[in-house]
């Protein structure tokens, strides 16, 4: 047992010995203390820089964007947000993106609270294998159903319709929720459900009395991410639609007219899209770590 | 109110969780379940509660049938070892929580909610969540929650595990007041003996989902009915030496011998068990009958102000439980003296043909 263990008096010394050491070599080298710094300011400046360069180009007139290189706009303009809040095509997009990804976190969420609690508490024949076919849903490329899709929806008369756009992306969304409400409850002991039985609770007023708010950061994060995968969908998006429910995404590739691209505007409704999930992550911020991990802690 | 528990068997996925339990719980009764953990302590408190309904058999409450009856017809609470309360509300809405789906009016709720938050020391605390407690104020809460409606059968499975040690002193004597008042039967698992002992009421010993005995906590400790039940029944477990008894001697292995006394002589020669508690063996010499063996000790394991002296002689092992501290290094010879007359006896297949008549102690 003491061979396994350094904990004699020479060992002991001979580590004091090495840390003092690494202590002088430190204090000698100050700038040394100044790298980690300088490389995290890099990384931050690559990443930022095309986001910072969508930002400039939008307040840029679009002869200044065709004109050369220029840091920061010397032509300070808001005209290109002008139009996009004036034009009905542009600010139709926003609204058209936004009712679906609502529709769908709506609807997304209505089914996986039921569908993940009988995941996390109920044993039923073939759970492990459903609750695993789920997950293989997430795996398959949303171009592979994009003909049945487009094919049943304008046979049925919900082409071009939000609800098309919001039920389409329930095929991940609805997985993707189950997957992570499943975690967060799992992590809720039985006990509670029990003992609110025995008090003499009915089920859904336990589930939305007591179950609801103890899993509530849970909901947070899962709408976060069914937020986040409908709004960056733009295959699905823009092939069941035309004009009626047109995604901002796909009003974006058409701007190009007879005068050629509109930069500056494409570059305004560029940074008015990255705008609200960066609002969405902001309140979530605090979760999103535990969302990750999918409620495993 | 009585339950009745007749013939009951629970098997989960092909395991034999519970086996031929037959109990009867009188109407105000308090009653402890002992035994170590898998016994079955806690899926025989969810058969009772209704959470689960048993393989076979059958349950009766008041004489009435309840076998297949859900959870929440049933008239029954429990406290878990978890300290669970509903993190969402304060604990006056968690305390309050049977009641108010009980439609029991406005006024009389906060009657008995700050009745039972004074009885459980917890009304300064009513505006609290559960989470931002202590844990024993936790187990108040939930027990508050418990207490509050009046049910037929209150369950508590080892709700003082996960206390400290003063705290769970304090709350089992508490527990022992909150009950003399109640006219409800109160079920109590525990692993300890000596919790069901600090408790009092009636003791079932259970053993690996079977009953071994169930009667008033003294008389099971005291007149065990076979060498399991005393084994549970003590902590540490009462020591089992092989002996014989031969006319007017009785021996262990041969080697120690001693004069039959007059508690052992009803009994017929032959091969024996002997039982002797493990607090009943002492360092000195405390009465004329009681013998000297000479042992080694292993090791002098200290809980508390006792101390559990582990000691062994080429023959057999013993545990000795000493009153306060003691210190002793491994193989210090110990001389030990056992008080005869103080003697269980066992026969072949385990069950008890001997009691002590002198009893008391622990």
């Amino acid at each position: 047992m003491t061979d396994s263990m350094p904990h004699t008096p020479t060992a002991v010394r001979q580590r004091a010995a090495a840390a003092d050491a690494s202590r002088r070599r430190k204090s000698r080298s100050a700038p040394l203390r100044w790298r980690p710094k300088m490389l995290m300011g890099l990384y931050l400046l690559f990443v930022l820089l095309p986001i910072y360069w969508l930002l400039n180009m939008s307040f840029q007139s679009n002869t200044e964007i065709l004109g050369g290189l220029t840091l920061w706009p010397k032509d300070f303009t808001f005209e290109h947000y002008g139009k996009i809040f004036t034009t009905s095509t542009w600010y139709m997009g926003y609204l058209n993106s936004i009712a679906y990804v609502v529709m769908n976190m709506f609807i997304s969420i209505l089914v996986a609270l039921p569908a993940a609690y009988a995941f996390s508490r109920y044993k039923f024949i073939g759970d492990k294998h459903l609750f695993f076919w789920l997950l293989t849903n997430l795996m398959a490329p949303p171009a592979v159903f994009l003909l049945p899709y487009f094919q049943l929806y304008y046979t049925v008369g919900l082409f071009d319709t939000h609800i098309a756009v919001a039920l389409a992306h329930c095929l991940f969304n609805i997985p993707l929720a189950i997957w992570i409400l499943e975690g967060f409850m799992s992590g809720v002991p039985k006990e509670i459900d029990e003992t609110a039985f025995i008090d003499g609770y009915s089920f859904p007023k336990f589930f939305i009395k007591i179950f609801i708010p103890m899993i509530s950061s849970g909901i947070g994060v899962t709408l976060f991410f069914l937020f986040m995968f409908s709004w960056v969908e733009l295959l699905l998006a823009s092939t069941l639609t035309s004009t009626g429910a047109q995604p901002i995404a796909s009003v974006m590739t058409s701007t190009s007219t007879a005068s050629g691209i509109d930069w500056g505007t494409l570059a305004a409704a560029g940074v008015l899209t990255i705008l609200p999930g960066i609002l969405v992550v902001y309140f979530v911020r605090n979760h999103i770590a535990k969302g990750f991990a999918l409620g495993r802690t | 109110m009585s339950l009745i528990l007749e013939n009951i068997d629970h098997v989960v996925n092909g395991a034999t969780h519970i086996e031929g339990i037959n109990l009867e719980l009188a109407p105000g009764s308090f009653n402890v379940l002992l035994g170590r953990t898998l016994a079955g302590k806690t899926t025989l408190m969810r058969l009772m509660a209704g959470l689960e309904a048993p393989t076979r058999g059958r349950i009766l409450m008041d004489g009435e049938d309840v076998t297949g009856v859900s959870v929440r017809r049933r008239n029954v609470s429990m406290v878990y070892q978890q300290f669970i309360n509903y993190p969402a509300l304060n604990v006056y809405e968690n305390i309050a929580s049977p009641l108010r789906l009980a439609k029991v009016s406005v006024g009389e709720i906060d009657r008995r909610v700050r009745e039972t938050a004074e009885m459980l020391h917890i009304e300064h605390f009513l505006d609290r969540y559960p989470l931002e407690l202590s844990g024993g104020q936790q187990q108040r809460t939930a027990m508050g929650r418990a207490l509050v409606k009046d049910a037929d059968v209150i369950l508590f499975d080892e709700p003082l595990v996960n206390l400290d040690y003063k705290l769970r002193e304090e709350l089992r004597e508490e527990l022992n007041t909150l009950f003399g008042q109640r006219n409800c039967i109160a079920v109590y698992a525990t692993t300890e003996p000596g919790e069901a002992l600090a408790l009092g009421g009636n003791t079932a010993v259970l053993h690996e989902g079977r009953l071994l005995q169930y009667g008033r906590t003294e008389d099971v400790y005291h007149r065990p009915r076979d060498i399991q039940t005393a084994e549970m029944f003590s902590e540490p477990p009462i020591n089992i030496v092989r002996g014989n008894i031969s006319g007017s001697e009785v021996s262990f292995d041969n080697r120690i011998r001693f004069p039959v006394n007059d508690d052992l002589r009803s009994l017929p020669p032959g091969e024996y068990r002997f039982g002797v508690r493990a607090s009943h063996i002492t360092l000195e010499r405390r009465a004329t009958d009681d013998i000297e063996v000479e042992m080694k000790v292993d090791i002098a394991e200290i809980s508390g102000s006792e101390t559990f002296l582990h000691v062994h002689n080429d023959l057999f092992h013993m545990t000795v439980l000493l009153e306060g501290v003691h210190e002793f290094d491994p193989d210090d010879p110990v001389a030990l003296y056992f008080p005869t007359h103080k003697v269980y006896a066992f026969d072949r297949q385990g069950a008890v043909v001997h009691i002590p008549t002198h009893l008391g102690g622990m």
